[in-house]
């Protein structure tokens, strides 16, 4: 596994630099912290406990549907989790995760000091943490949290209670703050790279969140603008989608999904990007088709804007439309399957090990492969007629979303966890607490395929009896991959406070320092790094 | 790369970076009037013309028969009452007709009301003229007030073979709060 602790001496003189100085001591380090490694602990612990808050929701969500009838919860209760689970899993959970991957490596790995503008990016955080507390005080509020659904379509979104404007302000900010993130990575990436880190040398995850945050800074505003015309059809009678008005309910699904659609890609391309950069190492070879996986990601992020109204194919549209969408959507799976073909190639013949990182790696392949290949179905359009708005949809986007993206970022989290902490994770409990994710995952969203393949509809607190026995498999399932998260949370603790006791290398990996230049410094990554660019870089990961 | 350049660079990328955000912030407001236009254009949506066509002399079609149904509902349960005297009719393509609806003011205060149709087969909609109509203007009902409103329109010969029926549907929303 680890190998010999490789000397790296130009990296080591960090020391030596007149800016180098430790972190402020106490609770107003973190407060007032500039600094990318904090930044960027910051944002991972707050997705970690957003994941939980989103988890728990999802939990009273399946014990709600463990049995048909109602048990626990009011259906108006039952639709605010709904609504607020897939909220805070996306803008508190994923997102952030991400964006706190990028803070931690992206200047680590461009061989840059720090990102371009440390001050944004703390203000970005703490925006973050201000919306998502308002997108939860909305639970306690009159009338209850938003509960039509993370889509917010009027006109049933304008029944919401007092929480509306609470929750739409919410959005505004979160929008803010990821846009400041997006800004923040591209400067960045095209100001701090040393010198001999050229854009078509650049590994794989920075590639795939430059153009991520190219699709965050084009959409982020249209969805402001999307939830300011709610508010001002809700308080100040404007009629953008209010049809006594002479407006149109449908429009919004319209500019919804104009941003709905790239959105979905901002949670998968930096999940690419991780999983270009593990592979290769696990796989002891280095990426095939580093260029054509550049071009792949640039094709999804282009075609994102144009295939928006598949996700309305029902609401009426003529044939013509339906047909476009439909074409323009199946494109998306040519370069999909190359970025598949690519990883498949990259393990072939490659001398494999199966740590813990490499495990979730693989099974993010082979599990978002069949969630691209829900999605193909989807996008033929008469069949879409039967799949809509059923649990078949559920499936699709959680395949695309849990072991996809949540997978690949414990991946990251136990690739990067030795260089940033300096200790070596447990490896027993890191692979059982991947055994049981992946099983108990496919226990929980593969019957969903069945139950909206016979017409469950989402979203409802209660079901005909007929969907009772896989409904109940699928909560099984739920229970088991939630409980099993605790484990990923006590590995990361115990990491943190010593993990093993075994010494990591400076490379932590066989060989790694040949894929990235985060693996030249030393572990625990010391608090500067790079303060002048390195002269070489590794070119093994292209 | 001295610092000062380096700043320099920042602040200009930011810059239009900023720009951009602000461009697609207005371009989200932007899709409001061309998805309108769309509409106009491609006569998509089932968006009926909210003004009287001209009253326009077509050929009659005898040979050919299209039912057209009349649906009315109120929004939010809007305090009124509201009905078409008329189910359904059997027209024939280029012919004028006038067909009645019914609407009651259910509350002892005045109100202003909408009426907003909709043609399925969305398609469809283009081929159906309206000269006169009760939604094309709000309308203000006295306390307790009813009145029989009419609606004249005509089957245009030119839709397609394939459309045998042609739904119109009504819902009336309470505007009165919003005056």
């Amino acid at each position: 596994m680890s190998a010999v602790i490789a000397e790296h001496d130009e990296h080591d003189e960090h020391h030596h630099d007149d800016h180098a100085h430790g972190p402020d001591k106490g609770l107003l380090r973190w407060i007032v912290t500039t600094n990318h490694k904090d930044i960027g602990t910051l944002y991972l612990f707050f997705a970690l406990a957003m994941f939980f808050v989103g988890g728990s929701m999802a939990m009273v969500i399946r014990a709600e549907l463990f049995e048909p009838g109602l048990q626990f919860v009011e259906p108006q209760f039952f639709n605010s989790m709904t609504t607020m689970h897939a909220l805070v899993m996306v803008f508190g959970a994923v997102m952030p995760a991400f964006v706190g991957l990028a803070n931690w490596m992206i200047p680590m790995m461009i061989g840059a000091p720090d990102m371009a503008l440390p001050r944004m990016n703390n203000m970005s955080f703490w925006m973050l943490v201000a919306g998502v507390l308002l997108l939860a005080s909305t639970l306690f509020m009159e009338g209850g949290a938003p509960a039509a659904g993370w889509t917010l379509y009027p006109p049933l979104v304008l029944q919401t209670g007092k929480a509306l404007p609470f929750a739409i302000f919410s959005v505004h900010l979160l929008g803010i703050s990821s846009i400041m993130g997006a800004i923040n990575i591209i400067a960045t990436i095209f100001n701090m790279r040393a010198p001999a880190m050229t854009l078509m040398k650049m590994p794989l995850f920075v590639w795939t969140w430059l153009i991520t945050a190219f699709l965050l800074i084009a959409v982020m505003p249209v969805f402001a603008g999307a939830v300011t015309m709610l508010l001002t059809d809700k308080f100040y009678n404007t009629s953008f989608f209010d049809a006594a008005g002479g407006g149109d309910p449908v429009l919004y699904q319209h500019i919804f999904w104009f941003f709905g659609h790239p959105e979905v890609y901002i949670m998968i391309l930096p999940t690419f990007g991780v999983a270009s950069t593990i592979i290769p190492v696990f796989a002891r070879k280095p990426l095939f088709g580093y260029s054509s996986m550049v071009y792949a990601t640039a094709s999804i992020a282009f075609l994102s804007f144009i295939v928006w109204a598949h996700h309305m194919f029902t609401v009426g549209m003529p044939i013509a439309g339906e047909l476009y969408f439909m074409y323009a959507t199946m494109l998306i799976a040519i370069p999909t399957g190359v970025k598949v073909f690519n990883w498949t190639a990259t393990m072939w013949k490659g001398a494999m090990t199966f740590e813990t990182p490499m495990l979730f790696s693989i099974s993010f392949v082979v599990l978002f492969t069949m969630g691209g290949f829900t999605g193909l179905m989807m996008s033929i359009a008469p069949s879409d007629f039967q799949y809509h708005d059923t649990y078949f949809i559920v499936a699709h986007f959680h395949y695309t979303l849990v072991p996809a993206s949540i997978f690949i970022l414990m991946a990251a989290a136990y690739y990067w966890l030795p260089k940033w902490t300096g200790h070596m994770y447990n490896e027993k409990i890191g692979q059982l607490h991947f055994w049981l994710s992946v099983v108990s995952v496919n226990i929980l969203f593969f019957p969903q395929h069945f139950l909206g393949l016979a017409g469950m509809p989402r979203r409802i607190p209660d079901y005909a009896v007929q969907f009772a026995d896989w409904n109940m498999i699928s909560s099984i399932g739920g229970f088991i991959f939630g409980a099993s998260q605790l484990l990923f949370l006590y590995v990361v603790i115990d990491t943190i406070k010593g993990g093993t006791g075994e010494k990591v290398s400076d490379e932590v990996w066989e060989d790694a320092h040949k894929h990235g230049l985060e693996w030249t410094i030393p572990s625990p990554a010391p608090y500067h790094t790079f303060t002048t660019p390195p002269t070489s870089i590794p070119t093994e990961h292209i | 790369m001295n610092t000062d350049d380096l700043q320099q660079k920042n602040a200009r990328l930011v810059r239009n970076l900023v720009l951009v955000v602000v461009a697609m912030f207005g371009f989200g407001f932007a899709l409001v009037p061309l998805y309108d236009v769309l509409c106009d254009i491609t006569g998509l949506n089932g968006k009926v013309a909210a003004t009287a066509a001209k009253e326009v002399v077509y050929p009659i079609d005898n040979s050919r028969e299209v039912t057209v149904e009349f649906i009315t509902s109120l929004n939010e349960s809007a305090p009124m009452l509201f009905r078409s005297e008329t189910k359904k009719l059997i027209v024939h393509p280029g012919e004028y007709y006038t067909v009645n609806f019914y609407a009651e003011n259910l509350t002892d205060k005045p109100m202003v009301a909408q009426a907003i149709p909709s043609i399925s087969p969305g398609l469809a909609a283009e081929y159906f003229k309206k000269t006169e109509c009760f939604c094309f203007t709000e309308q203000t009902f006295k306390p307790r007030e009813g009145r029989t409103m009419p609606v004249r329109f005509v089957v245009n010969p030119d839709l397609p073979k394939q459309y045998k029926t042609i739904t119109l549907a009504y819902t009336f929303f309470d505007n009165t709060k919003t005056q």
